[in-house]
């Protein structure tokens, strides 16, 4: 910004930086080379920092012994289904709060906002109840029904603030030419915001990817698991099957790993763009 | 033509602004924009937290509904007088302080080195954030599996660097696993103090640090007296929203200890879950309210304690 900086200065900073990025790092590539090694390399000592005969063996067994592409084309439709909800909620319920003053807004924001601080958790045992009642367990429908909910209050107020950086007057020129609001909204104001929208449906997404409490309060049958509940069964109390577990992390790592590349700017933007949940 | 009479109104704006036009059209469309996030949230968040909360002076386990009735503080009572309780506590507070502390400093850190442009930093970025996309449950995991007593590559790497000479039982002894549990968590939240701190600091205007050069003032006074003031609302803020984060996220302690060994790693979330996987649900709001009182008091205290309206202005 100011002042150049020295040779040693930039060393010093150059060597921090590659050093956090060799922690943050590591702890994946270690899964990975697991997930890599025949089981007896797994349980060698010493360790092996690169796979010696690597295999595919833990991921085929995997999608063989369990039915782990069933799991994956649940997470797939629970995650994208409950997205584009959200998202279209978002869009629909922000445009509102962006726009227009209106008795209870304040206190739907404050509403809003409430959810993202009280622990979910107090809610967990009603949820059951009231998803047995409804004759909602074990089925996707009503783990969608319930990570929408979850997920409503922060893509509002996300795009809420995405809103209220894009002038009216594009709205308003759009209605002085004849379009009624919605179809100012839908044809001028959500083309300019797709960055934000898409930021707000990958976050959304990813959050139903990889929520697991209700997810395993919920769901209990072979057919409608979804991977955090599948892994979760992996466990057993002192005994971990390390090769395909390690497997089974890669594979739902990567989902995450590609939409997060796409969105990564965006989403860093959404979230300091006012409402924050980490 | 409405449009072209709502853009009228719209020009009015002195008037609007103290009472604002309200005809139908407009309270229908805002109805309709509103409805169904409004409706999932009532539905699916507000009732069950707040049955959650009845509950918690209900008699209310799955096991035995033949009978709900009204039980007073009994739930709390026996929560209180839970051993395992008191303990989830103490370490509540261990985890968040411990946590947050590492996390602050060292995301505060990467912030700055990462505060200005440089070739790759994106890609840089990119890497260096992505344990943020993952979940709680799968880094716990990777952490289990590193921590392994016997076949843990952290074992393994201490152990070259001659800073042990035997394997430690990272996930086995209680001393340590509460250890373990929070570098797993400081692996994982130094990149949103990073995200939230570097955002906070591009917004600066750098017309303050033009002045401050031409002043003559030093790096470290240029922080203390410029860049801290400037982002201190932000960072109260972020402390606060962290605060009440780590302490509603069991899902790696979860699966990297699943509270053990001997409960020395429950946390009073873990230990809601636990009451909740228990089928006694009166316990587990009982656990639930305790907590959230708890959580209210400590952010008002902490607001006022940080002069945060003050700041503010």
């Amino acid at each position: 910004m100011h002042r150049p900086t020295s040779l040693i200065a930039r060393t010093a900073k150059a060597v921090v930086l590659g050093i956090w990025l060799l922690i943050t790092v590591f702890p994946l590539y270690w899964i990975l080379v697991t997930s890599l090694k025949p089981t007896s390399e797994i349980f060698a000592v010493p360790l092996r920092y690169l796979p010696g005969s690597p295999t595919l063996d833990h991921y085929r067994e995997l999608f063989s012994f369990s039915s782990f592409g069933t799991y994956l084309v649940n997470s797939l439709i629970v995650s994208l289904v409950s997205g584009v909800v959200v998202t279209v909620i978002g869009v629909l319920g922000g445009y509102a709060l962006a726009r227009f003053h209106f008795p209870g807004r304040g206190a739907l924001m404050l509403a809003y906002l409430v959810t993202q601080m009280i622990p979910l958790f107090i809610a967990l045992g009603p949820l059951y109840l009231m998803m047995s009642g409804l004759e909602l367990l074990n089925r996707l429908s009503g783990l969608m029904l319930v990570y929408v909910a979850m997920l409503v209050p922060f893509s509002t107020i996300i795009m809420r603030g995405f809103y209220e950086r894009i002038p009216t007057a594009l709205e308003e020129a759009a209605m002085v030419d004849g379009c009624s609001r919605l179809t100012a909204m839908v044809r001028v104001v959500v083309p300019v915001m797709l960055p934000g929208i898409a930021a707000t449906f990958i976050f959304g997404s990813v959050q139903c990817w990889n929520e697991l409490f209700l997810a395993i309060a919920f769901i209990d049958s072979e057919e409608t698991k979804t991977i955090p509940v599948a892994m979760n069964s992996f466990i057993t109390q002192y005994d971990i099957d390390w090769g395909p577990m390690a497997a089974a992390t890669v594979v739902s790592i990567i989902p995450t790993l590609v939409l997060f590349s796409f969105a990564r700017r965006y989403i860093v933007e959404g979230l300091t763009s006012g409402a924050v949940k980490g | 033509m409405t449009a072209v009479r709502e853009i009228g109104s719209r020009g009015r704006s002195a008037a609007r602004a103290a009472r604002p036009a309200f005809d139908g059209r407009r309270a229908r469309f805002i109805a309709l924009c509103l409805l169904p996030g409004v409706v999932f949230v009532a539905v699916f968040t507000y009732y069950p937290m707040i049955r959650g909360g009845v509950i918690a002076f209900q008699r209310y386990n799955l096991f035995d509904l033949t009978a709900t009735p009204f039980a007073g503080l009994e739930n709390f009572r026996a929560v209180l007088a839970d051993d395992r309780f008191w303990t989830a506590l103490g370490n509540t507070g261990i985890w968040v302080f411990a946590s947050l502390t590492f996390q602050f400093v060292l995301g505060f850190g990467l912030a700055l080195l990462l505060r200005r442009h440089f070739r790759g930093r994106g890609l840089y970025q990119a890497w260096v954030f992505f344990p943020w996309a993952m979940s709680g449950f799968l880094i716990g995991l990777l952490w289990r599996w590193m921590f392994n007593g016997e076949f843990g590559v952290v074992n393994d790497l201490l152990i070259k660097a001659g800073l042990v000479d035997e394997p430690i039982g990272f996930l086995s002894s209680p001393g340590w696993a509460m250890t373990s549990i929070i570098v797993a968590n400081v692996w994982y939240g130094v990149t949103f103090f990073a995200i939230m701190i570097i955002a906070a600091l591009q917004s600066v205007p750098r017309e303050l640090y033009e002045a401050a050069d031409v002043d003559g003032a030093s790096r470290v006074k240029q922080f203390v007296h410029v860049t801290l003031p400037a982002i201190r609302t932000t960072l109260v803020l972020i402390v606060l929203l962290r605060i009440i984060w780590i302490l509603n996220f069991p899902d790696l302690i979860y699966s990297m200890t699943g509270g053990g060994p001997a409960g020395s790693t429950h946390i009073a979330t873990t230990y809601l879950i636990e009451q909740v996987q228990n089928g006694d649900y009166g316990k587990a709001g009982a656990v639930g309210v305790f907590v959230l009182g708890l959580l209210l008091s400590f952010s008002v205290f902490y607001l006022n304690a940080t002069r945060f309206e003050k700041a503010r202005d």
